[in-house]
């Protein structure tokens, strides 16, 4: 159940769900995210544009034209959350990697004290849980890494992170959709696209909410791996 | 049938195919994106008969050269914009702005510049015969989503159009430029975050737009913004128009194509009536503030599009 409610602006409301972020939060935030997507794909609430969930915070924004703040703080207060169903739309995945496309951990071997292999199998056991998709179109945060793990960002991050690569944060753990510059410490690289531009019905292959297991292929099997 | 079709002879700075944008996606990282400056988009499909979600061309500063190549179509082109029609028996017509011209096969248009303008739009009857994705037409450079392979329109591209001229008139609409340099804004989610003097500061003094502006942000450079409690915050999601200050202090304004989620505290929110009015600022312009509340926010918004509804109605036939 969220704490608070407020406008961002004159069209999005935040529900906030406190300070504290944990699965059991982020469980809420997307159940009522779940919710809300329904309802207005029903038109029981009108003129919604965007649902955006994050860690301990939903954003809802909306077509003023259409409705208007108070209208959505009316609607969200009349919602009964012990009726939502928690577990509803959550998929399992496991997700191919090669640790051989790793560029990072030698120096994190050093800053955490573990062997390379151990890191990788800690990684490789994670059972992880996707708090939010986003900053560019298909980039996952998944959670919670071991906090033997736990690392900070590259003191300089890298101009050109592939695509495909995996990556480690604090306990966050991520996927680069997209050659992109990153900081994130790389432990290395699927062959899965998780976000496809051509795939109209779902562009991007995880959701909030969803739980992800990796699965080590080797060098041979991520190069032969099809996407199709 | 053969295809009608433009050939790009100089593409512009950046011409992207763009609609009023493409919803439901931002929790997959998807920002709405769209065009910029809505008022602009809207009337230039108006103008020439479309629907109000018909894409069109935006284009930034200098616009593309496009010669007609085969058939005839109509087009109009809004913003504030220098442009130029060039007929095949090379008489050349000064265009104007806000109203809809027939185009012969080997006219072209050239699209010079915008005027004290980032943005302008040309639209052609019937719209462009481009790929929807998730619904919509609009581009996204970055990550390669919408037509034209998620592209700029780019030199000798082949731009179809989806069907013959059919009405016979012209028409056109009657717009004000509007100058105004101060922007109205709410407090922002993280308001408290800054000092007194910061915040004075940022409601009274004046913020210059810097270089450093594209589709997705628009930085400023002015009094620095004092953070007395975080200069990061949990990632959350981000609306358009968010004032979001770096620990650098420099505020930067987010805009169309911003990232769906990012954790620096955010200062204000530019109001929806005023956005498309900030957007068209140029680098070099300096901004000011005002702080107003969400009733008048709501107020100036329906003003607005009254005000647009009234110019809608006022379109006149040229005769």
């Amino acid at each position: 159940m969220f704490k608070k409610l407020s406008n961002i602006g004159d069209s999005a409301i935040v529900c906030d769900f406190g300070e504290n972020v944990n699965q059991s939060v982020n469980n809420g935030v997307i159940k009522l995210f779940n919710y809300i997507k329904n309802q207005s794909a029903l038109r029981n609430i009108e003129g919604i544009l965007n649902c955006t969930p994050s860690y301990n915070k939903l954003i809802i924004s909306f077509d003023l034209k259409i409705t208007n703040s108070k209208k959505v703080f009316n609607f969200i207060n009349s919602i009964n959350f012990s009726n939502l169903n928690l577990d509803q739309n959550k998929k399992k995945w496991t997700i191919p990697i090669c640790y051989d496309f790793e560029m990072d951990l030698t120096n994190m071997s050093k800053k955490l004290k573990i062997d390379k292999e151990e890191i990788i199998y800690i990684h490789s056991k994670s059972i992880l849980f996707v708090y939010m998709i986003g900053f560019v179109p298909g980039h996952p945060f998944m959670g919670d890494l071991d906090s033997k793990l736990f690392l900070n960002r590259l003191k300089t991050p890298r101009v050109k992170v592939p695509p495909g690569s995996v990556g480690i944060v604090e306990n966050f753990c991520n996927i680069y959709p997209y050659e992109s510059p990153g900081g994130w410490n790389i432990i290395g690289k699927t062959p899965i696209k998780i976000f496809n531009n051509k795939n109209n019905l779902k562009p991007c292959l995880f959701s909030p909410g969803d739980i992800i297991k990796f699965k080590s292929i080797s060098k041979k099997d991520f190069e032969s791996f099809n996407n199709d | 049938m053969t295809d009608i079709f433009f050939k790009v002879l100089r593409p512009g700075i950046n011409s992207t195919f763009q609609d009023e944008g493409r919803f439901g996606l931002q929790h997959f990282g998807v920002p709405p994106g769209g065009c910029m400056d809505h008022k602009s988009f809207l009337l230039s499909n108006i103008l020439v008969g479309n629907s109000k979600n018909q894409g069109v061309i935006e284009f930034a500063y200098q616009g593309p050269l496009l010669k007609l190549i085969k058939g005839n179509t109509k087009i109009a082109i809004t913003g504030n914009t220098h442009f130029k029609i060039i007929n095949s028996n090379k008489n050349v017509l000064e265009g104007a702005c806000n109203r809809s011209y027939d185009l012969k096969e080997g006219d072209q248009v050239d699209i010079l510049a915008t005027k004290n303008s980032a943005y302008g739009y040309l639209s052609v009857e019937g719209g462009f015969k481009i790929e929807s994705f998730c619904n919509s037409v609009s581009t996204l450079v970055k990550a390669q989503i919408g037509p034209n392979g998620g592209k700029k329109i780019n030199i000798d591209d082949q731009i179809i159009i989806n069907k013959a001229n059919k009405q016979k008139n012209n028409y056109k609409a009657t717009i004000s430029f509007d100058s105004a340099n101060t922007i109205r804004v709410l407090k922002g989610s993280q308001y408290n975050y800054f000092s007194d003097e910061s915040k004075k500061n940022f409601f009274s003094q004046s913020y210059k737009i810097t270089n450093l502006t594209d589709r997705m942000g628009m930085r400023l450079q002015g009094p620095t913004l004092k953070n007395i409690i975080n200069t990061n915050i949990r990632s959350e999601g981000i609306t358009k128009g968010a004032i979001q200050v770096p620990a650098d202090g420099q505020p930067i304004i987010l805009l169309t194509d911003h990232p769906t989620i990012g954790g620096y505290p955010k200062i204000a929110n530019v109001i929806s009536a005023d956005y498309d009015l900030l957007v068209q600022k140029i680098p070099g312009t300096s901004i000011s503030f005002k702080c107003i509340d969400l009733e008048e926010a709501e107020q100036l918004y329906k003003k607005r599009y009254d005000n647009i509804s009234k110019i809608i109605k006022d379109i006149k036939k040229i005769n």
